[in-house]
């Protein structure tokens, strides 16, 4: 049968299936990347899943709920919320050159 | 004779003297809906009414959904058939006009969703009368459409729309009408089928979407671009593809259309012309009056007389609108010498509808006919054997006098009557 | 109390959206998919929401979405709802209907008050963003006043619509507000709604960088002050008992609100207000607060 099916036959509704990066790499948007102090990160330092704002508070859902947290800077837009919402000040936005 | 009353008591078969409206409320019993969503609309409330009884009553299984405006009520078809039920409604004019907006949408998303439209004038003024303004206000979004002339022919035009609309070559959704009060509120016999007979002739819906299967992940009817869209992951149409896929679809149901019609003679005794349109005394005729709905019917009386003068004429009463059979009707009227088109409608600014297109249909033959529209019976004023009767003589008169015209006119009109009517007097001053 | 801990990890949107940097909307549709999880069918009007989605072809979640016009967000939830009880599976999979502000305060009301008019079993989140910010930022019934919209350059006249209290008027079992700036109470809120029968409605207020006027770190801060202003109440009425969340709790007491000022001075749309509209704001969020303490008086004597 999808042999035999004409052209229009083989497009009917519009309909989608699901993509990672839909609008394509958008880590491209901004320059300005999230990065975390270890140091003062507190499920590093307690060992323990814990706090985790960062991962809670993101738009995206570009960052990890591990051990440390993980951002995935191919799809971060940079939109610095993370930066805020941290208790102790451990990620910084800073200037990333692209390549 | 054991055996006789047996069936009777096992099937539904049966003969009922119904309305029009509840003649298609029995079509969308036996067709086994899932979904009905409905808001009441003169000539047009007892087809709800009745399904809402036979929900009650047990005799459907169906959701029925007692929507705020007909604009929600197209919608709940649109979402409920894409999520996979067999599902219908029925309006008349300023429902159908409300309901506009997803008329369009429901065509672009191949749902075949069937909408019994009881035809009725659109305002202003209010007007619960029939005529068939409703019915061609919408024949330019993709919908497939049929006239209906008879009680009968509104089941049966129902059954065969469902199985239709599902085919999977086709994918559309339908319009089923019937002149409104003519035949949604007058009582004829009705044949029903028997209910197994009626599920061998048209199977369980087998949705190309099916929303409610979410072990696939769908997103249904996003926003596209003028381009088509090319990825890694794959291609995607773009908006131009889609249209182009309905146009050839709506095109090439009619060969569907007539199968099922077929289909359907064979299992139900019963047929409709070639299921596109009904012809009445055309194998000698030279003359073809065309109509459709209740102005063919009235054009059946029409002709007997006609006949008696010794004129060669007979009747196309067109079932199919849309998509409007242009190779079909042109190889038949290709040897004919004079066509009188039978309005109910104004394509305002134009003239008849149903007169215009024919034109423009057979404008290609070698030999065109002679044809003339008359406008007729708008807002429900009685199509009259004599206004037929001196509508065909007119025409013939002025073709032998070599007049074509596009204006419309008018038969039935009461002008003279309200000689002394003039609207500046009505509010003084 | 919700904990981070336990909210599921699992995600149902896939990174890489069209939506704003810093949307507030993501957030809420983010946290609102992983409480109701993935037996759901998302119904979508016209709306920021619905290039989030994804555009032709591809989409960017992990539920089916159906879009639908502007208007008939509630009718098609109804429908989408419909199908499924036909089918025997409502049971199962849960509906959601997710607008914004315009299309659920103007042009969607008439849908939704027939679809929870009907009792039907969805529910309904509107994302607030107080503005058509879809088509470039344009008043709603939802702006507040004063606001600077495009088509009101001057500042809009007259209050936001009262849509929670609208939905009350209709006697549903569950109307929530919510925020993007406490997920975790947002969370709470549609785990409870998904095991009410009958129609649930959020109204969740949704900071937007470009449509409001600021930098997009500052989503969380904004709706944080608009709680600790008074602005934005948080709470629930569940079978009509009335319940303060426990983020707004404590601003019953007029001495802990921060002053509206600090909230307003953070945004370019509230430029154009006068220092008449300001107080009008300060009556306003007086005579809300009162009613609330009166509220709650009167239901714990009963």
């Amino acid at each position: 049968m999808t042999d035999s099916k004409k052209d229009y036959q083989k497009i009917l509704g519009s309909v989608q299936k699901p993509v990672i990066g839909e609008a394509g790499k958008t880590g491209t948007w901004s320059s300005k990347k999230p990065f975390i102090d270890l140091s003062k990160c507190i499920p590093v330092k307690s060992g323990k899943p814990s706090c985790y704002n960062c991962w809670l508070y993101c738009p995206e859902a570009v960052i990890t709920r591990t051990i440390p947290p993980e951002i995935d800077l191919i799809y971060c837009k940079g939109c610095g919320i993370c930066m805020e919402e941290c208790p102790v000040n451990a990620i910084t936005m800073e200037e990333v050159k692209s390549e | 004779m054991i055996v006789i009353e047996k069936q009777k008591e096992n099937s539904d078969e049966n003969i009922m003297i119904l309305t029009g409206n509840h003649a298609a409320a029995h079509a969308f019993r036996q067709a086994k809906v899932g979904v009905i969503s409905a808001y009441p609309i003169t000539p047009q409330s007892p087809v709800v009414e009745k399904i809402a009884e036979f929900i009650a009553e047990g005799k459907l299984k169906a959701r029925f959904v007692k929507v705020e405006s007909e604009h929600s009520a197209l919608a709940v078809c649109c979402a409920a058939s894409a999520t996979g039920s067999r599902v219908g409604t029925a309006t008349s004019a300023h429902g159908l006009e409300l309901m506009y907006e997803m008329l369009p949408w429901a065509a672009g998303n191949r749902l075949p969703i069937i909408i019994n439209l009881a035809t009725r004038s659109l305002g202003a003024p209010w007007s619960v009368w029939t005529d068939h303004s409703d019915f061609i206000t919408i024949r330019d979004v993709g919908w497939i459409q049929f006239m209906c002339e008879n009680n009968q022919e509104i089941y049966d035009t129902n059954l065969q729309a469902f199985k239709i609309a599902e085919d999977p070559r086709v994918f559309l959704p339908s319009i089923v009408a019937y002149d409104g009060y003519i035949l949604s509120h007058t009582m004829m016999p009705v044949k029903l089928e028997n209910q197994e007979k009626i599920d061998e002739f048209l199977p369980p819906l087998n949705h190309h979407i099916n929303l409610s299967d979410i072990s696939t992940v769908k997103g249904i009817d996003p926003v596209t671009t003028p381009h088509i869209v090319k990825r890694p992951e794959g291609t995607a149409p773009g908006y131009y593809e889609y249209r182009y896929a309905l146009q050839r679809s709506l095109e090439s149901s009619i060969s569907i259309i007539k199968e099922v019609h077929d289909e359907f003679a064979r299992k139900f005794g019963r047929s409709y012309g070639n299921g596109i349109y009904k012809t009445v005394q055309t194998e000698d005729a030279d003359t073809i009056i065309f109509a459709m709905g209740s102005v063919a019917s009235q054009a059946r009386v029409a002709i007997k007389q006609l006949r008696e003068e010794d004129l060669k004429i007979g009747i196309v009463s067109l079932k199919l609108f849309r998509p409007y059979p242009y190779s079909d009707l042109r190889e038949f009227f290709k040897d004919k010498e004079n066509i009188i088109v039978f309005d109910r409608d104004i394509g305002y600014g134009y003239e008849g509808v149903l007169s215009y297109e024919l034109k423009a249909a057979l404008y290609s033959l070698q030999k065109r006919p002679n044809i003339k529209g008359f406008i007729v019976g708008l807002g429900g004023r009685d199509v009259k054997t004599e206004h037929i009767i001196n509508g065909v003589h007119k025409a013939l008169d002025e073709f032998k006098q070599g007049i074509f015209t596009n204006k419309t006119d008018f038969l039935g009109l009461e002008l003279d009557e309200l000689s002394d009517y003039d609207e500046s007097t009505y509010f003084g001053g | 109390m919700v904990k981070v801990m336990d909210l599921p990890e699992e995600e149902f949107i896939y990174p890489g959206t069209r939506a704003c940097a810093g949307c507030g909307m993501a957030l809420i549709y983010r946290i609102a998919l992983k409480a109701l999880g993935a037996k759901t069918l998302i119904t979508v009007p016209a709306s920021c929401l619905t290039v989030l989605h994804g555009m032709q072809g591809f989409c960017s979640t992990k539920i089916s979405v159906y879009h639908t016009p502007f208007a008939t967000t509630g009718a098609s939830a109804s429908g989408i709802l419909a199908s499924l009880e036909d089918k025997g599976l409502a049971d199962e999979i849960t509906v959601l209907a997710f607008a914004g502000d315009g299309g659920t305060t103007d042009i969607g009301v008439q849908a939704l008050s027939g679809a929870v008019e009907r009792g039907t079993n969805f529910i309904y989140a509107c994302y607030d963003n107080e503005a058509y910010m879809n088509t470039g930022v344009q008043r709603s019934g939802s702006t507040p006043l004063g606001v600077k919209t495009t088509t009101t350059p001057e500042g809009k006249l007259g209050h936001k619509k009262n849509m929670p209290k609208i939905l009350e008027a209709h006697g549903i079992p569950y109307v929530a507000t919510g925020i993007a700036s406490y997920p975790l109470d947002l969370y709470e809120k549609f785990k409870k709604a998904r095991n009410i029968h009958g129609s649930k409605y959020f109204h969740i207020l949704s900071p937007c960088p470009p449509g409001w006027g600021y930098d997009p770190k500052d989503t969380i801060l904004i709706g944080r002050l608009a709680i600790q202003t008074g602005f934005w109440i948080l709470y629930e009425v569940e079978n009509g008992v009335f319940k303060l969340s426990k983020p707004s709790a404590r601003y019953l007491d007029p001495s802990k609100r921060k002053p509206i000022e600090e909230y307003l001075k953070t945004q370019k749309r509230f430029s154009t207000l006068t220092q008449q509209e300001i107080d009008v704001y300060k009556t306003y969020i007086n005579n809300i607060w009162a009613e609330i303490k009166s509220r709650i008086e009167n239901q714990d004597r009963i």
